[in-house]
């Protein structure tokens, strides 16, 4: 509401100033006109293959896209873990915040043709990848609204419109289905990569090597994303893995290491590694991040590491926090402006909750659709059948 | 173009104890039939359906075919193959079809695999089409459910169905559950096809029968073929198919020859095969085990046993009604089957049978199956472990008494 009220005051004209508009002005003016050059906070670091450089193009467009998206997902997980201790959420949550970078940054960097695919800690990729709030919201409270109609829960969102492949339960099985749909874009031809998102814990599974054999093999175009937020549930890397460089763990596949705090490094890494993967073949990136949540809403993620070091984190890498610094310094918004912004997301996450609360449960007939496809035609009925009908394609 | 086709011998050979089912299929095929532009017939594939003295002809049987065909029916004498060269002619005929079909396996591209069945495929359609993957189930399988989640129909050769145990997870929660849990969102049309059961001598390990771990998982279809005509027909089906489809061979059934119709033709993935009418005893059974249970006929025939065999090919799910058809004429059921005696095809099959049909029942289900044991390799303890004709024999005579 308070985004209409600014652009109707814009279209006043200038004679008409009022102190807010031209603050205003600043704001929308500098849209796309002026380039602004970033340095990501730590240089990359290569494994096989050349890093690509530090500094990075962004515009102030892109900036306050970054800000409120990175808002809305860190907003969003905040609600959701409110729901989930008032018991509206139910079962398994985890939750994203603190890594809120990896997935924006990769957005920036690829189209809706590529393909995500994840595993369970899945809501802010989703959101990234153009599913809304209460599509999220709904399948959260399990409704019929929700984007897998209630039946999946929140280890299971999936968007096939613009290529987002879910949403998986069983650590490590989504990267085989990642190699997958990268075969499949090479068998079409496309010129298009898939990424397949898996965690520091996921990095131990043999089918993860498996796949990447395979990839390497057939130069398929899949990049493997290991973000690293040091913790598989419980147990610390350096006592889960014996070589915790995961961006080297690929032996014959290049490998990047990307600082995954910091957006602008995500989007380069993930544009050289679409790059990379449309010639070579595959590529491992991985993202060193940090989740301020513990491993899921019944871990309180404090037992196995200090609160010292997630306030330490949160103070100094906070992705979000980085984002407003450079746009405070760039003076491409105020803070107050910030603030609003904060506020109005806020309120949308609140409008988007009270929206899905009043989606009604799936009606007991869904427990039973989708199981198949009725593709080819033939209906069975059990022991009553009265009709024998086949059809053929 | 639909096309369901009822066997001209319906009516004749169900007798007037199921009078009001067989009015209701005499009137649906035939209408049916009337339906259809074109004339399609090729009901058996030996040819013999014209003999009206031979009881087989009569039998009901229920295939689709596809189109064409405006030529006499049955004078078509088709042409003779193996079950692997039906196997490879129906996906050869799939893949020339459907640019979006592979297959994907070990040893399947430039050997040709390892019992033949894609043969001079990867000459023909390229190294990417026919996949020689490495050794590593659990990731291939998952990459074919990853790829048929874009779009695409992969068919997942196991060299031995044993093997794909280790992509049980790949099978359970992405291929079988994916288009459930996202609401519909993706079809995962993945043909995983592969021998199993007891061969000759080949030790534990290489004698498995996955059909009964594979039967709980929701979303997948279950399929056994038993002769070339099944094969092809059924292979053809499951690649056609929008669901997951496991398709079961068995390892000595591989050099089984028939003379198979020249037409194209596609089978029904839910229907069971009537093999031999009767009217005494129901016998179920599917995959290897039919030839036992033929052998055995034979035998029970001479004593003067008439035993109505079905092989039931489908597996998950059961088509229950051919099956309660057949219950409700005989009263009386027999399954043989090759799957270890607990959890079991045919433990889930006595259930459901007992659960529908108990009422139409004279005796207890008798579920003839292999023994507990893992197969060992001594040949006469081989023998042993799965049913043999004369024990078919001996429970056919004692339910009969």
């Amino acid at each position: 509401m308070a985004l209409t009220h600014r652009s109707t005051n814009l279209l006043k004209p200038l004679s008409a100033a009022v102190p807010f508009t031209s603050s205003l002005r600043r704001l929308f003016s500098t849209d796309d006109a002026t380039a602004i050059t970033v340095e990501t906070s730590v240089p990359f670091t290569g494994h096989k293959c050349d890093p690509p450089p530090r500094t990075i193009d962004t515009t102030p467009k892109e900036l306050m896209t970054f800000f409120r998206d990175m808002a809305t997902m860190r907003r969003m997980e905040i609600a959701a873990d409110s729901l989930y201790k008032a018991k509206l959420i139910r079962g398994f949550c985890h939750l994203y915040d603190g890594q809120e970078a990896v997935a924006v940054g990769m957005e920036a960097a690829i189209t809706k043709k590529d393909c995500i695919i994840t595993a369970y800690r899945d809501h802010c990729i989703f959101l990234g990848r153009g599913g809304t709030l209460v599509e999220a919201f709904t399948e959260l409270m399990g409704r019929r609204d929700g984007c897998s109609r209630g039946k999946g829960g929140s280890m299971h969102f999936y968007k096939k419109e613009s290529g987002f492949y879910g949403g998986h339960g069983i650590v490590g099985a989504q990267v085989p289905l990642g190699i997958g749909l990268a075969f499949a874009q090479k068998y079409s031809k496309e010129e298009h990569v898939a990424f397949a998102l898996y965690g520091d814990g996921a990095a131990n599974q043999g089918q993860l090597f498996e796949a990447l054999n395979m990839a390497a093999l057939w130069d398929l175009p899949a990049i493997l994303v290991c973000e690293n937020n040091h913790y598989g549930m419980g147990t610390a890397e350096w006592r889960a893995a014996k070589s915790p460089a995961y961006y080297k763990r690929g032996d014959y596949v290049p490998g990047l290491k990307v600082d995954g705090m910091d957006a602008f490094a995500v989007k380069q890494a993930c544009k050289f590694a679409k790059e990379h993967a449309l010639k070579n073949g595959p590529i491992i990136l991985e993202m060193d991040t940090y989740r301020y949540h513990g491993h899921s809403m019944s871990d309180p993620g404090s037992t196995y590491r200090t609160r010292d070091e997630i306030s330490g984190v949160r103070q100094e890498r906070d992705p979000l926090e980085r984002i407003r610094k450079l746009i405070l310094s760039h003076d491409i918004a105020t803070e107050k402006e910030l603030k609003d912004i904060e506020k109005e997301i806020r309120k949308e996450v609140d409008e988007a909750i009270a929206q899905a609360k009043e989606s009604p449960m799936p009606d007991p007939s869904e427990l039973f659709t989708n199981v198949y496809v009725k593709g080819f035609g033939v209906q069975s009925f059990g022991a009553d059948r009265k009709e024998v009908r086949a059809i053929l394609p | 173009m639909a096309v369901v086709f009822q066997g001209i011998g319906a009516t004749a050979a169900l007798t007037s104890a199921t009078s009001v089912d067989s009015k209701k299929l005499y009137i649906l095929s035939r209408r049916l039939v009337s339906e259809t532009k074109s004339t399609f017939m090729v009901v058996r594939s030996d040819g013999r359906l014209n003999s009206g003295s031979n009881r087989r002809a009569q039998k009901l049987i229920t295939n689709a075919v596809a189109t064409k065909a405006d030529s006499s029916p049955a004078t078509k004498p088709g042409h003779e193959l193996l079950l692997f060269e039906a196997l490879r002619e129906g996906l050869e005929e799939e893949m020339e079809r459907d640019a979006r079909v592979c297959v994907m396996g070990e040893d399947v591209g430039h050997y040709g695999g390892s019992y033949k069945v894609t043969k001079d495929l990867a000459n023909k359609y390229g190294d990417l089409r026919v996949l020689d993957t490495p050794i590593a189930e659990n990731s291939f399988t998952g990459m074919a459910i990853g790829a048929a989640m874009t779009g695409l129909r992969p068919i997942v050769e196991g060299m031995n169905m044993g093997f794909l145990l280790l992509a049980f997870n790949q099978i359970s929660n992405n291929c079988g559950m994916l288009h459930y849990t996202s609401g519909g969102q993706f079809t995962i049309p993945v043909v995983i096809r592969g021998p199993g059961g007891v061969g000759r001598q080949l030790g534990a390990e290489h004698s498995q029968r996955l059909e009964s771990y594979f039967q709980s998982i929701p979303g997948i279809q279950m399929v056994a073929c038993s002769t070339p005509y099944n094969a092809k027909g059924l292979m053809k089906a499951a690649i056609r198919s929008e669901n997951p489809v496991i398709l079961f061979e068995h390892v000595l059934l591989y050099n089984l020859k028939e003379r198979i119709p020249d037409e194209e033709y596609i089978l029904n993935l839910e229907e069971a095969e009537m093999v031999r009418p009767g009217e005494h005893i129901t016998i179920l059974t599917y995959s290897r085990m039919r030839y036992h249970v033929m052998q055995a006929a034979k035998t029970l025939v001479n004593k003067g046993y008439d035993p109505e065999v079905i092989d039931i090919r489908s597996l998950k799910p059961f088509d229950l009604h051919t099956i309660g058809n057949s219950v409700k004429k005989t009263h009386r059921v027999l399954i043989v089957e090759e799957c270890m005696r607990t959890g079991g095809i045919g433990a889930s099959l006595t259930a459901a049978i007992n659960e529908y049909f108990h009422d139409y029942l004279d005796a207890p289900v008798v579920c003839l199956s292999s023994q507990d044991v893992p197969t060992p390799y001594a040949g006469t303890l081989e023998e042993w472990t799965v049913v043999q004709p004369t024990q078919i024999v001996t429970a056919v005579e004692q339910l009969c008494r």
